[in-house]
C-alpha cells in the first residue's frame, strides 16, 4: 500500500464542509420544526399557502434534521475518525467529494419536493424515487470511502467507534434499499410493491432501524470517539464495547412490529416486536455506561469544560429515552402512549437530547481542528449554549409527557353507557398549553443554535485560512 | 402459517437470545489484564485507549432478566411463528371477550329503548343523553360536534332536510346510509354560458339578487335538465335526495362558483351505514338526538 516518495495527508477538507453544513442545516432543520411548533398552536401561521401547510413541512423538519443535520454530523465526524483512527487518508479520491456534493443535492431537492407535496407518504421515507436513487449512489460511494480506508489502516486493531459507523452505513443501505422497491408511476409519483400488513412491516422494520442504526448506531460511533478525547481518558471498557456492540445491532433488527401494537399486524409479530425491544435495554445502557464511566476520574473537568457537559448530558438523554423505549413497547403501555403526543416527547428527547447534544459537543471540538485555531472563540458562549438547550428540551419533553399522557387518558375514558367521554376535539383543546410550552423550549434550542453561529463565525474570523493538510503519521502504532 | 415458517422463525429467535447468552457468558468472565491497565490499543497518536473492565454486574443481570422473561412471555403468548402461547391468548379473542363482558353489562341500560318510538325516546331524559353520546362518538366527525354540519356535510338541526325530517326518514339514513348523487351535467348543457346561467336560475330560485337575463335563460335549461329531480319549482324531491334549492341551504355553498361546479362536475355524498356499526338501538337513540334537536319538546310537538 506504498504510495512511494509523496507525503500521505489526512483530508480534511470535506471533514470542515461537512461540520459546517451540519450547523447550517441544524439551523434550518430546527426552525422549520420551530414553525410547525408555532402552526400547532397558531393554525393561521400557514398563511393559507399550501408549500407552508403543517403536512409538507412536517417531513421537511423530520428529513431536515434527522438526514440533513444529523446526516451532515454523521459523515463529518466518521471521516475525521475513521482517518484518525486508521492513521489513513480517506479511500476513494473524489469520492469523498462526491458524499458531499451528492448528499447536499439530496437535502435541496427534499427542500424543493416536499413542500411541493410530491412524497411516497412513508415516515422517515418521503423522499420519492429518484431522490431515492442519488441517495443510493452517494451512500455507496460513502460505504466506499468508509470502508475503503478501514481496509488500508495502519493500526492493525480497528476502533470501537469504526464498528458503530460501519455498521451504520451498512445497515442503513439495506434499510433504504428495501423500504424503496417502488414502481414509478411518472418522475413524482411511485406505488410500493408491497401492500398492506406487509407494507406496513416493511416501513417500521426500516422506520424503527432508522431510529437504531441512523440515530443510536452512529452517534455511538461518534461518542466512543470524541468523550475519551476530550475526557483525556481511556475507554471505560473493552469487553463491554464487544458484548454491546454486537447485542445491538442484532437485536435492534426485531424492534419494528411495537410501532404496530394492536394493529393488523399478526400477534406472534407484535409479541417478538415487545421481547426483543425488552432485550433491546441493556445493550443500549452498556453504550451509556461505556460513555459516563470513561469520565470516571475526571469529574471535575465538568466545572470548567462545557463540551464535556455537551456530552454527559446527550448520553443521559440517550439512557432515559433507550429506557423509555422499551417500557413504551410493552403492550399495556403502548395501548395508552400510542398515537399520543408522549411518542413526539420520546423522540425529541432521543433527538434533541442525544443526537443534537453530542453532535454539537462533537462539533464544538471540531471547527478549531478544521479552521485551524486552538479552541473555538469563547468557551463561556458554549456554557450559555449548553444551558439553553437543556432548559429547551426539558421544556419540550416534559410537556410532551404530560399532554400524551393526558391525551391517552382523556381517548380511552369511557361513559357508563359504553360511549367515550371525550370527542377528540375536547383533548386537543385540552392540550394548548402544552403546544405553548413546547414552542418555548423549540425557541430556546433554535436561539442556542443561533448563538453557536456566532460563536462559529467568529472562531473562523480567528485563523480566516484554511490549514495545511495534516501528514498521516506513518508508525504503525503510535 | 407453514411449519416451515414457524420453524424459520424460531430457528431466528433462538440464534438471536442464544447469541445473546453465549456473549454475555463469554464477556461476563473475569478479564484477562489487571485494573487499571489498557487493552494496549491506541488510535490517534496515543490519544484514543481503552480499558477492559469488567461487566457492571447490575448490568449483567438487567440483561439476563430481559431474556428469562422474553422466553417466558414466548412461551406464554402467541410469538414462535404459528404456535399459539399456552395461554391459549389472541388479541382478537381478548376484544371479543371485553366486548362481550360490556355489551352484558350495557344491556339493561339500552333494553327499554329497544321498542320505544323515536319522539319518545326524544322525550326521555335518559334517552337523549345517550343519544347525544353516541352521536359524539360516530356522527360528530362528518356533522360537527354541534351537529351543524360543515361544507358537504349537512346541518341537522336547522329543520331543512334533503332526504325528509321524520323520525323514520332520520332512522332510516342512520341504519342503511344515504348517497346523493347530482350527475355532471357539464356535457349536457354544452358551454360555459350555459353553465352559468343555470347556475344564476339557481340562485335566483333563493332569492338572491342577480341578472334577469342571464336567469330567464337559466331558467329554460333548468327546466329540461334539472326538473326532473329538483321539481320544477325547484323546490326538490326527498325520496330521490334531491335538495329543495329555494330556501337559501346550501350543503356545498350557494356561490355562483360553488353551483357551477356542482352543475358541471356532479356532488356525490355518501352517509355510510351504520347498521352493523351501532346496532339498532343505539341508532333510534341518536336519531331521537337528531330529530329533537329541530324538534324541541317545548315547542309542543306531540310525542
Amino acid at each position: 500500500m506504498s504510495t512511494a516518495a509523496a507525503v500521505e495527508r489526512y483530508n480534511d477538507k470535506v471533514v470542515r464542509q461537512f461540520a459546517v453544513m451540519t450547523l447550517v442545516w441544524g439551523i434550518v432543520g430546527m426552525l422549520v420544526g420551530v414553525l410547525i411548533a408555532a402552526q400547532l398552536y397558531w393554525p393561521s401561521l400557514n398563511f393559507d399557502i399550501p408549500w407552508l401547510s403543517y403536512g409538507r413541512l412536517r417531513p421537511l423538519h423530520t428529513n431536515a434534521v434527522i438526514f440533513a443535520f444529523g446526516g451532515s454530523a454523521l459523515f463529518a465526524t466518521s471521516y475525521w475518525v475513521v482517518q484518525r483512527t486508521c492513521h489513513a487518508r480517506l479511500f476513494g479520491g473524489p469520492l469523498a467529494a462526491f458524499t458531499f456534493w451528492g448528499w447536499q443535492a439530496v437535502i435541496v431537492l427534499a427542500a424543493i419536493t416536499l413542500p411541493l407535496g410530491l412524497t411516497q407518504g412513508k415516515e422517515y421515507a418521503e423522499l420519492e424515487w429518484p431522490i431515492d436513487i442519488l441517495i443510493t449512489l452517494v451512500w455507496v460511494a460513502y460505504a466506499v470511502v468508509f470502508f475503503g480506508t478501514i481496509m488500508r489502516r495502519r493500526i492493525k486493531h480497528i476502533y470501537v467507534a469504526n464498528w458503530f459507523y460501519g455498521a451504520f452505513i451498512i445497515t442503513v443501505a439495506i434499510l433504504h434499499i428495501f423500504n424503496n422497491i417502488w414502481i414509478p408511476a411518472g418522475l413524482g409519483k411511485s406505488y410500493p410493491v408491497y401492500s398492506g400488513a406487509v407494507d406496513a412491516m416493511v416501513q417500521w422494520w426500516y422506520g424503527h432501524n432508522a431510529v437504531g442504526f441512523f440515530l443510536t448506531a452512529g452517534f455511538l460511533g461518534m461518542m466512543y470517539y470524541f468523550v475519551p478525547k476530550q475526557v483525556g481518558r481511556p475507554v471505560y471498557s473493552y469487553r463491554l464495547s464487544i458484548v454491546h456492540f454486537w447485542a445491538l445491532i442484532a437485536i435492534y433488527m426485531w424492534a419494528g412490529p411495537h410501532h404496530l401494537q394492536y394493529t393488523a399486524l399478526p400477534d406472534w409479530a407484535q409479541s417478538l416486536g415487545m421481547v426483543f425491544s425488552l432485550i433491546l435495554l441493556a445493550p443500549s445502557w452498556g453504550g451509556g455506561i461505556n460513555g459516563i464511566m470513561t469520565l470516571s476520574g475526571a469529574w471535575y473537568k465538568l466545572r470548567t469544560d462545557p463540551i464535556i457537559k455537551f456530552m454527559v448530558v446527550a448520553i443521559s438523554f440517550y439512557m432515559m429515552s433507550t429506557f423509555e423505549g422499551p417500557m413504551m413497547s410493552i403492550k399495556t403501555v403502548n395501548a395508552l402512549s400510542h398515537y399520543t403526543d408522549w411518542t413526539i416527547g420520546h423522540v425529541h428527547s432521543g433527538a434533541l437530547g442525544w443526537v443534537a447534544m453530542i453532535s454539537i459537543g462533537a462539533m464544538y471540538m471540531l471547527y478549531p481542528w478544521v479552521f485551524g485555531t486552538k479552541a473555538m472563540y469563547s468557551t463561556k458562549l458554549i456554557d450559555v449554549h449548553f444551558w439553553m438547550h437543556t432548559i429547551g428540551v426539558l421544556l419540550y419533553a416534559a410537556s410532551m409527557w404530560i399532554a400524551g399522557v393526558m391525551q391517552g387518558l382523556m381517548w380511552r375514558a369511557t361513559n357508563e353507557d359504553g360511549t367515550l367521554t371525550y370527542t377528540f376535539v375536547e383533548s386537543l383543546v385540552a392540550t394548548y398549553p402544552y403546544y405553548l410550552v413546547r414552542l418555548l423550549g423549540g425557541l430556546l434550542v433554535i436561539a442556542g443554535m443561533f448563538l453557536m453561529a456566532w460563536n462559529t463565525w467568529k472562531t473562523w474570523t480567528l485563523s480566516r485560512r484554511v490549514p495545511d493538510e495534516v501528514p498521516v503519521p506513518m508508525a504503525a502504532n503510535a | 402459517m407453514s411449519t416451515a415458517w414457524t420453524t424459520w422463525i424460531i430457528v431466528l429467535v433462538a440464534i438471536n437470545i442464544v447469541g445473546c447468552v453465549v456473549l454475555l457468558w463469554w464477556t461476563g468472565r473475569a478479564p484477562a489484564a489487571g485494573e487499571g491497565e489498557t487493552t494496549g490499543h491506541a488510535w490517534d497518536e496515543g490519544a484514543i485507549r481503552e480499558y477492559n473492565k469488567p461487566l457492571p454486574r447490575w448490568w449483567l443481570y438487567l440483561f439476563y432478566i430481559t431474556i428469562v422473561f422474553s422466553i417466558g412471555y414466548l412461551i406464554w403468548y402467541p410469538g414462535l411463528g404459528g404456535l399459539p402461547g399456552t395461554s391459549g391468548w389472541t388479541s382478537q379473542g381478548e376484544h371479543d371477550a371485553q366486548r362481550d363482558e360490556n355489551e352484558a353489562r350495557l344491556a339493561p341500560l339500552f333494553a327499554r329503548f329497544e321498542s320505544m318510538p323515536v319522539p319518545a325516546i326524544a322525550r326521555d331524559e335518559e334517552g337523549l343523553r345517550l343519544g347525544r353520546s353516541v352521536f359524539a362518538n360516530h356522527c360528530a366527525m362528518c356533522h360537527g360536534s354541534d351537529a351543524r354540519g360543515a361544507l358537504g356535510f349537512p346541518n341537522l338541526v336547522d329543520g331543512d332536510w334533503q332526504w325528509g325530517g321524520d323520525p323514520d326518514a332520520i332512522l332510516a339514513s342512520i341504519m342503511d346510509g344515504r348517497e346523493g348523487l347530482m350527475p355532471p351535467m357539464g356535457a349536457a348543457l354544452g358551454s360555459d354560458l350555459a353553465i352559468t346561467e343555470t347556475a344564476v336560475y339557481v340562485q335566483s330560485l333563493s332569492g338572491q339578487r342577480v341578472s334577469p337575463g342571464m336567469a330567464a335563460s337559466g331558467k329554460r335549461r333548468f327546466d329540461t335538465l334539472c326538473a326532473a329531480c329538483h321539481g320544477i319549482d325547484g323546490k326538490g324531491n326527498p325520496l330521490l335526495g334531491a335538495p329543495n334549492l329555494t330556501d337559501n341551504v346550501w350543503t356545498y355553498g350557494g356561490s355562483v362558483d360553488s353551483i357551477r361546479y356542482a352543475i358541471e362536475h356532479g356532488r356525490h355524498g355518501q352517509m355510510p351505514a351504520h347498521r352493523d356499526i351501532i346496532g339498532p338501538i343505539r341508532a333510534r337513540l341518536v336519531a331521537a338526538w337528531v330529530w329533537a334537536q329541530s324538534n324541541p319538546a317545548d315547542a309542543g310537538v306531540a310525542p
